[in-house]
């Protein structure tokens, strides 16, 4: 880390990730995943040409590449006072196009769409990168003082239009980014906390961690770019939370610095009896009451052991029921996946060229003895993957135990190569967005939580409705829609959408994109499900917000908004 | 008349309708035998978990629903939890199906043989059999088909056989249990038997309900059941009864399936078997106990001429669509659905309103055969010449004349629910004057009474198609002037006064009145200005057709107030009501002073009853005096006035009823 921009430099501006990971389909019509990053990288994948074509009636004839153009951009409305007076302070500022695009959204389709069609709304007007949490506290002065408005930026990965700018904002718009205080600033071993700055991204903190033999655990899917602030103010989970908790477990101090001044607990107590949480005023508060400067969070020290495992069950249903069962004896491991068919099929469409003629023969015969010897229906067998961590011999026990469950539903174990290629997806399912809006296909993905008994009603319906209302707008070709269970709880799960579609035909896919989500949602919400389990709601779920929380808790946290900043500093127009 | 009467199907009248095909007249050319034994495959529902009727028991059994009201049972009676489970069983025991592809081949044989010695044909719109098949694939289906006859649910599974489709399990009056036999025969044909009443009994509510959402949700069968609860004896639509309805919407609410289809289904019969029976039924002779050795006694029908039946698959209706933007499926996250739970009031309403809608579209959908306007006709003409100076009888010309006028006339009310067709004469029914000497003027005055309410039910299935039309012309009629607020006032009156005797949507006035204004001025027979509503020169006929039509319910709805008000006594029970009112009537009625026979029906008695007691003007009493029903004489005395139209309807009583 160091220099202002590193992360920016080596990012795509329109589409997710590193600049040099992406796939394309080669000459010869292959699919490749390019870069050094990925174990999947540099590598051809055969079968995905297949798969896409078969799922979503997309041809390679039909090429949609972006439009690249980053000059369309507005000219920025300087609050001249407030860049004079910050001149002074010498926090460094930018009012450069490309880094006020960069700042300028998340990763909603809709966002991407348009900045690949080189179009762009309303932009931050400059870009403020504060060193430490008393620059942080200078910015916010000024900005109160001037009637600026500030929006903070942390890794961009948001999926909830939460950072894009209300383009009703007559004020001028500065994006407060976050990633130069990305600093552990101290270790404590006796209590294992850590105090670190919440610019810091959940990659360089693992890795920092790990150096000193310690880790937080908490692994979100976008940990490569997502940060610690923005973990805090959205009510992040992590993969391995059956372990390590979600972000509200791991959190032991927050400092916030709002107009108002700086909110904080006055000691380090694993837990008090002082009234409301004040953390859970700012946790899930996305931006809107301030900027999470400093957290201290629980570390652990890094597992001995780790290990995948995957099983495949008959059907969804099976497997769902064995997942209640896992949750039910609290043995979930570190973490726990249900894929459906469909994902599944995709899944395989990603295996990547096998090296040997032998892996080739072993995998045939897996398919052999699965499909034909235990009468495995292939169009309705699921899978499910497995990460354990620990020491050595408990991994070893628990592994035994959870398989021994599996096996009570059907669930035969399918080895850690499939296991581990499923958590390896999940960092690369992103940048094959990219590539579908190459050839006509949008997607996007969303989540919620819902008890037990609703799961599989849901997944359902979700997914029949998405089919539906695509049919209902005209979409030429049946849309992919499919689900997984990623997460167990006590009472529930928590259960995430994928869907995607070609658009051929459509005069305006965003817009047919946007309503097929907007139904999708309607349809969570009447069969139980919540409005996010940990993408928050931005600005594209805040219409559900009074629904959900009720008018009372819609007013409580209009009262704490109005108290903390009642000029709408932090402006984003998030959440209420 | 000639020149029309030649049945065809090409008529450009019947085009926004369905084509109906035949189905017997294969059978009259082929085998029977071989197609009681052809291939059977159905498609079936794309969701479905196949099994096993026992499998089914069981899921039941283990319902968390059951299991929930079990315990909840045993705890509020202090009985074993293993005790109330076995009741569970009992219930279940004796109320499911088990339905069976060779008893269904066995019927798909002997009904066969019998459809083609009673009926003339028996016509189905294959269009809807299409819809119906792309409809089980795709949801869980319930089929509701109107009840005129025992016959209706051998019909509609002996035609989904017919047609290759998935066969239905269909929800049956507990009294068919009584014929040993065949209520075996019946539940291996698909019938799950239902108690009449069960009101307060948790453990059967709970058994039943889950039996059948069980079916449902597993896309096990299209379940069928009747809306109308049991046969109109009058060949009206009855009021649809909603509990069967709330049950297998459930599901739907719950999110426990993605969507359902209902599918209302009409048939109309030319000639219901039970004709006879039903008029006997209303006139106080009692209907005889289902019994087998009655069902053979009844074998001489075999050797009548019951004309042709249309069966019409009306458009699958989509549940979801139904509900959209009128229920709010989330109010079921807070509590675990396999808990029971009253209805919400939103849940009540849009059940009530979807089941009238649905009977509405049966009612649509019912084909009109010409003798349905006949009988309108020589009913009407058989009234007035009990007028003093009329001579009985009507020309055939002048008859033919009008029946013409009448089609025409129906024809531009209602999108052709009417099939051309040469008419031909019956000799068994119709308003014809037989003496003999050794019978009482009563006997008589019955025996009289029994071929008009015939009749009369002829007439009543073409009601729904004047009625809104006929209710503003007695509006018209009774209303103190042509002002068009006053008529309103008038139609809203009469329309609440007959709500429980003809299907009219709740809250729906405004439209009906909407409705009808439109279709009379359509029609030339009324002219509405802003203000007023006018009678042209040429409507007078429509006008003075359509109140003669209301007219024997209007009279008969004063009648039961008169009596209320002048033999009602302290101890008049609804139980003793229908004798002594028809004791009432006979009497009038051979003194002269009455006009229609047909008010004799029970049906008319017990309906009026129930407005009055729905408006207040009659009350139930509760506890010593159970079942006694106190008259508010004034109101009821104001009602009959209103209706007679020697009281104006006013907004006061308009905005109290």
């Amino acid at each position: 880390m160091g220099s202002t921009q590193a992360l920016q430099e080596i990012m795509k501006w329109n589409g997710w990730g590193y600049s040099d990971s992406r796939f394309f389909f080669n000459k010869k019509g292959q699919a490749e995943f390019t870069g050094k990053r990925y174990k999947l990288s540099g590598l051809i994948i055969p079968a995905l040409k297949d798969w896409f074509e078969s799922t979503f009636g997309a041809s390679l004839q039909h090429k949609t590449p972006p439009i690249l153009n980053s000059s369309a951009v507005h000219p920025p409305t300087l609050n001249e006072t407030f860049v004079e007076e910050l001149k002074s302070t010498g926090i460094p500022f930018s009012h450069d196009a490309e880094d006020r695009v960069f700042r300028a959204h998340g990763h909603c389709l809709h966002e991407i769409f348009a900045l690949r069609e080189g179009k762009f709304g309303r932009v931050p007007d400059m870009v403020i990168w504060p060193n430490c949490h008393n620059d942080v506290v200078k910015v916010v002065e000024l900005a109160s003082k001037h009637n600026v408005c500030l929006i903070p930026y942390g890794g961009g990965t948001s999926v909830s239009s939460a950072l894009e700018c209300p383009p009703e904002e007559t004020r001028s718009i500065v994006s407060l980014d976050t990633s130069q205080m990305n600093h552990i600033l101290w270790i404590d071993e006796k209590n294992l906390t850590a105090h670190v700055e919440a610019g810091i991204v959940g990659q360089d903190l693992e890795r920092l961690l790990n150096e000193s033999g310690y880790c937080t655990g908490h692994e979100p899917d976008s940990m490569e770019f997502s940060s610690l602030g923005g973990w805090v103010a959205t009510r992040a989970s992590g993969m391995k939370k059956n372990i390590y908790g979600n972000i509200e477990d791991l959190v032991v101090h927050i400092k916030m610095v709002t107009p108002r001044g700086v909110i904080e607990k006055s000691c380090q107590g694993p837990r008090m009896s002082t009234g409301p949480d004040i953390h859970h005023f700012i946790m899930g508060s996305e931006g809107t009451l301030g900027v999470v400067t400093e957290v201290t969070m629980k570390i652990r020290p890094m597992p001995e052991y780790q290990k995948y495992g995957s099983v495949v069950f008959p059907n969804f249903e099976q497997g769902v029921a064995c997942l209640r069962e896992v949750a039910r004896q609290r043995c979930a491991p570190a973490s726990i996946r249900l894929m459906d068919n469909e994902q599944f099929k995709f899944g395989h469409a990603l295996k990547p060229q096998v090296s040997s003629i032998f892996t080739s023969f072993l995998d045939g015969l897996k398919k052999f003895y699965i499909t034909k010897f235990k009468g495995f229906d292939p169009n309705r067998l699921c899978v499910a993957t497995l990460l354990f961590e620990g020491d050595r011999e408990r991994v070893l026990q628990h592994e035994k135990q959870v398989y021994d469950i599996a096996a009570k539903f059907g669930g035969l174990a399918a080895g850690e190569d499939n296991g581990q290629r499923g958590y390896m997806l999940t960092f690369v399912i992103a940048y094959l967005r990219d590539l579908g809006m190459d050839y006509y296909v949008i997607g996007e993905s969303f989540e919620t939580s819902v008890p037990w008994d609703r799961v599989l009603d849901i997944c359902q319906n979700v997914k029949e409705r998405i089919v539906r209302e695509c049919k209902d707008k005209g979409v030429q070709f049946p849309p992919l829609s499919t689900c997984r269970v990623t997460q167990t709880y006590d009472a529930g799960a928590c259960v995430y959408f994928y869907f995607a579609f070609n658009y051929r035909g459509l005069s305006d896919p965003v817009h047919v994109y946007e309503q097929v989500e907007h139904a999708a949602r309607e349809e969570i919400l009447a069969n139980g499900g919540s409005l996010s389990h940990h993408h928050g709601v931005g600005k594209l779920r805040k219409e559900w917000m009074r629904e959900t929380v009720s008018s009372v808790g819609l007013g409580m946290l209009k009262s704490v908004k109005d108290f903390v900043d009642p000029n709408n500093i932090f402006g984003n127009r998030n959440l209420l | 008349m000639a020149s029309k009467a030649v049945y065809s199907h090409r008529d450009p009248m019947l085009k926004k309708r369905d084509d109906f095909e035949d189905i017997l007249e294969e059978r009259r050319n082929s085998s029977d035998l071989r197609y009681a034994l052809k291939c059977y495959t159905p498609v079936v529902y794309k969701g479905i978990s196949p099994c096993k009727a026992d499998a089914l028991t069981n899921m039941v059994l283990q319902s968390s629903h059951l299991h929930y009201v079990i315990s909840q049972v045993s705890k509020e009676t202090g009985r074993a939890v293993d005790d109330v489970q076995d009741e569970a069983s009992a219930i279940l025991e004796e109320m499911a199906q088990r339905l069976q592809l060779s008893t269904i081949r066995f019927f798909a044989f002997t009904l066969s043989k019998v459809f083609k010695t009673l009926f003339r044909s028996i016509c189905v719109n294959e269009e809807g059999i299409q819809r119906l098949q792309q409809a089980i694939q795709e949801h869980p289906v319930v089929l509701l088909p109107s009840h005129r006859s025992y016959m209706d649910f051998l019909l509609m599974s002996y035609l989904l056989y017919t047609y290759d489709l998935a066969l239905p399990v269909i929800a049956a009056g507990m009294d068919f249990m009584g014929m040993k036999f065949v209520g075996e025969m019946l539940r291996m044909s698909g019938a799950f038997f239902i108690r009449r009443s069960f009101g307060g009994d948790k453990l059967y509510w709970a058994v039943f309900s889950e039996y059948v959402k069980t079916m449902l949700k597993n896309g096990y069968a299209p379940v069928e059941f009747f809306l109308e609860g049991t046969r109109s004896r009058t060949s009206k639509s009855l009021t649809p009864k909603l509990g069967l309805l709330n049950i297998v919407m459930d599901p739907f609410f719950k999110g426990e399936v993605f969507d359902m289809s209902l599918v209302p289904v009409s048939i109309s019969y030319e000639r219901i078997l039970e004709e006879s029976l039903y008029a006997r039924e209303m006139l106080g002779v009692p209907k005889p106990k289902e019994s087998t050795s009655g069902l053979f006694k009844a074998r001489k029908v075999l050797s009548q001429n019951y004309g042709s039946i249309h069966v019409y698959f009306g458009q699958p209706v989509s549940l979801r669509s139904l509900a959209e933007g009128r229920v709010n499926r989330s109010q079921f996250s807070l509590v675990p659905r396999h808990i029971p739970k009253r209805p919400s009031e939103e849940i009540q309403n849009f059940v009530n309103d979807s089941a009238y809608m649905l009977v509405r579209a049966q009612e649509e959908n019912m084909v009109l055969k010409p003798w349905v306007l006949l009988a309108s006709l020589l009913l009407q003409n058989h009234h007035q010449s009990q007028a003093p100076g009329q001579k009985p009888g009507m020309a055939l010309d002048e008859l033919t004349e009008r029946v013409v006028w009448l089609r025409d006339l129906s024809r531009q009310f209602t999108v052709v629910p009417e099939i051309q067709e040469t008419l031909y004469l019956r000799g068994d029914v119709g308003p014809k004057e037989s003496r003999s000497a050794d019978t009482t003027p009563e006997e008589e005055l019955l025996s009289r009474a029994v071929i008009v309410l015939s009749c009369a039910s002829y007439r009543n299935q073409a009601l729904h198609v004047f009625l809104r039309p006929a209710l503003l012309a007695l509006a018209i009629h009774a209303a103190a002037s042509t002002k068009k607020r006053e008529v309103f006032y008038s139609f809203s009156f009469l329309r609440n006064m007959f709500s429980n005797e003809f299907i009219l949507v709740p809250g729906a006035t405004v439209q009906d009145f909407e409705e009808a204004c439109y279709l009379l001025v359509k029609t030339g027979a009324l002219q509405i200005t802003q203000q007023e509503v006018l009678v042209t020169e040429r409507g007078h006929r429509t006008i003075v057709f359509l109140t003669s039509m209301l007219d024997p319910f209007l009279q008969g709805y004063q009648v039961v107030c008169r009596f209320l008000c002048e033999e009602a006594t302290e101890e008049l029970t609804e139980k003793q009501f229908i004798p002594s009112i028809r004791r009432f009537i006979i009497k009038h009625l051979l003194a002269g002073r009455l006009r229609y026979t047909e008010v004799l029906s029970s049906d008319l008695q017990k309906n009026a009853l129930a407005a009055l007691l729905r408006l207040g003007a009659v009350q139930k009493l509760k506890g010593v005096d159970q079942g006694t029903l106190k008259v508010n004489t004034v109101m009821v005395n104001s009602l009959e006035d209103t209706l007679g139209g020697k009281l104006p309807t006013q907004k006061v009583v308009v905005a109290r009823l």
